[in-house]
């Protein structure tokens, strides 16, 4: 008789859930439970090393954040490091014009795995108030995946520090098997993104069509519209 | 500066030399001395050199683009009696194909005094584009004149290093032309309207 080989299932928290009363009494008497998963978890979330890396303006309010004042440090990052070998996390901190975006994907190609991505600021999420120039990238989405958006011209520190601790949030949830398992542990996701090349007219190609879906609209003129486009 | 009588004093000293006054009617009134650029190397010169000039700063360099139906005797096509339009032509052919121009300002800092605007135009917008480069004159004109060899396309003669500035070397259109169509890549606009309502049809559209 085959015995059904039980199979170690970390990430189903089901399986694994303690009483949460239990555990607080038991830590009471000294003893530390968790399971491999909150462990991971804690890990990654409480050790975010941020690339040292700014584009504009954002990166100033990206400067203030880690300075005594606001004091990322408190979050578990750190260090700024200014070699993306070191990174886990990009915080894309400003306009990036298009001759720029090759040299960011880049960079996020060449962070090991797991690595998150904020896009903080108008700019590094559409383009913002450049958005209908000739030189400005329209999102770094277009080319790699966004973990969090932060809105602002530029955000202030506390918004950067916001959108921190949602990314926290974000890996602390995480379940580390089954189809929501994240990007790093999911062999079939890529973890280099390819890098756009400098066209005639263009990057080329203008988006990464994996990563970006552009937004489904429907276009409706109002009825005394007189742009006289119809 | 004078420019009624600065003009006179530089054809006496560069001979063969056509200035234009080129007047500004807005209350800055800062007009400008359009030179021809077969001379603007000596002219310029000039400029910088004489004890009582003395024009040692450069302060901006920048670009007009005039295409035909930008300039002044274009501007507004006349409505004729029998319903159609008009073009007011009488200045001939470089009315009809337009021009770029290269803006110069110019300061003293010895004299304090200025500025002078000068300005070179080329023979027209496609071929003959070249116009000479004032960067041997006045250093400070060099990233300027990059900049203007980048978006709008003059090639001035001359520069030390003309390459682009501000795109990359294998872009090969002038984006501050007035005729630059920019590639289509819209994105969604909450508020589209006029030019960018028409890119969001133009755009959807095309991928239908």
């Amino acid at each position: 008789m085959a015995k059904e080989s039980p199979r170690l299932d970390i990430g189903s928290s089901e399986r694994f859930l303690m009483d949460e009363a239990l555990k607080s009494e038991l830590a009471k008497q000294g003893i530390f439970t968790t399971s491999l998963q909150e462990l991971y978890n804690w890990g990654r979330r409480s050790s975010l090393w941020p690339l040292n890396f700014g584009l504009a303006c954002c990166a100033i309010e990206m400067i203030a954040t880690t300075m005594a004042r606001y004091d990322l440090a408190r979050f578990g990052a750190e260090v700024f490091r200014p070699s993306p070998r070191q990174a886990d996390l990009m915080i894309v901190a400003g306009t990036i014009t298009k001759k720029m975006a090759p040299q960011v994907v880049r960079l996020y190609n060449q962070m090991p795995e797991p690595k998150y991505v904020i896009s903080m600021g108008a700019c590094a999420i559409s383009g913002g108030p450049f958005k209908q120039g000739y030189n400005v990238l329209k999102g770094i989405d277009r080319y790699i995946p966004v973990d969090i958006y932060i809105p602002g011209c530029p955000p202030r520190p506390e918004a950067l520090i916001d959108g921190f601790m949602a990314l926290q949030a974000k890996i602390d949830a995480q379940q580390l098997t089954g189809e929501t398992r994240p990007r790093h542990l999911n062999a079939a996701e890529p973890s280099e993104f390819p890098v756009p090349k400098f066209g005639a007219h263009d990057l080329e190609p203008s988006q990464n069509p994996d990563t970006w879906h552009p937004p489904l609209v429907n276009i409706t003129l109002a009825d005394n519209d007189e742009s006289g486009i119809a | 500066m004078n420019l009624e009588s600065l003009k006179p004093e530089l054809e006496a000293a560069i001979p063969g030399c056509r200035l234009e006054i080129i007047s500004n009617p807005s209350p800055s009134g800062q007009h400008s001395l359009l030179i021809s650029p077969e001379h603007a190397l000596d002219l310029a010169t000039f400029l910088r050199d004489a004890p009582h000039l003395r024009f040692d700063y450069c302060s901006n360099v920048t670009g007009v683009d005039w295409p035909a139906s930008a300039l002044p005797g274009k501007a507004k096509p006349r409505e004729m009696e029998d319903g159609t339009e008009h073009d007011v032509d009488e200045e001939g052919e470089v009315q009809a194909t337009g021009y770029l121009e290269a803006v110069y300002h110019l300061y003293s800092m010895e004299r304090k005094h200025g500025p002078v605007i000068l300005r070179m135009r080329t023979e027209n917008r496609d071929t003959r584009v070249h116009l000479p480069s004032l960067t041997p004159i006045w250093r400070s004109a060099d990233f300027q004149e990059r900049e203007i060899f980048d978006l709008f396309g003059i090639i001035f003669d001359g520069h030390p290093d003309l390459r682009r500035i501000l795109m990359w070397d294998e872009f090969t259109d002038h984006p501050m032309r007035r005729d630059y169509v920019e590639p289509d890549d819209y994105e969604y606009e909450p508020t589209a309207h006029d030019d960018v309502l028409r890119k969001t049809m133009h755009h959807y559209s095309g991928n239908a």
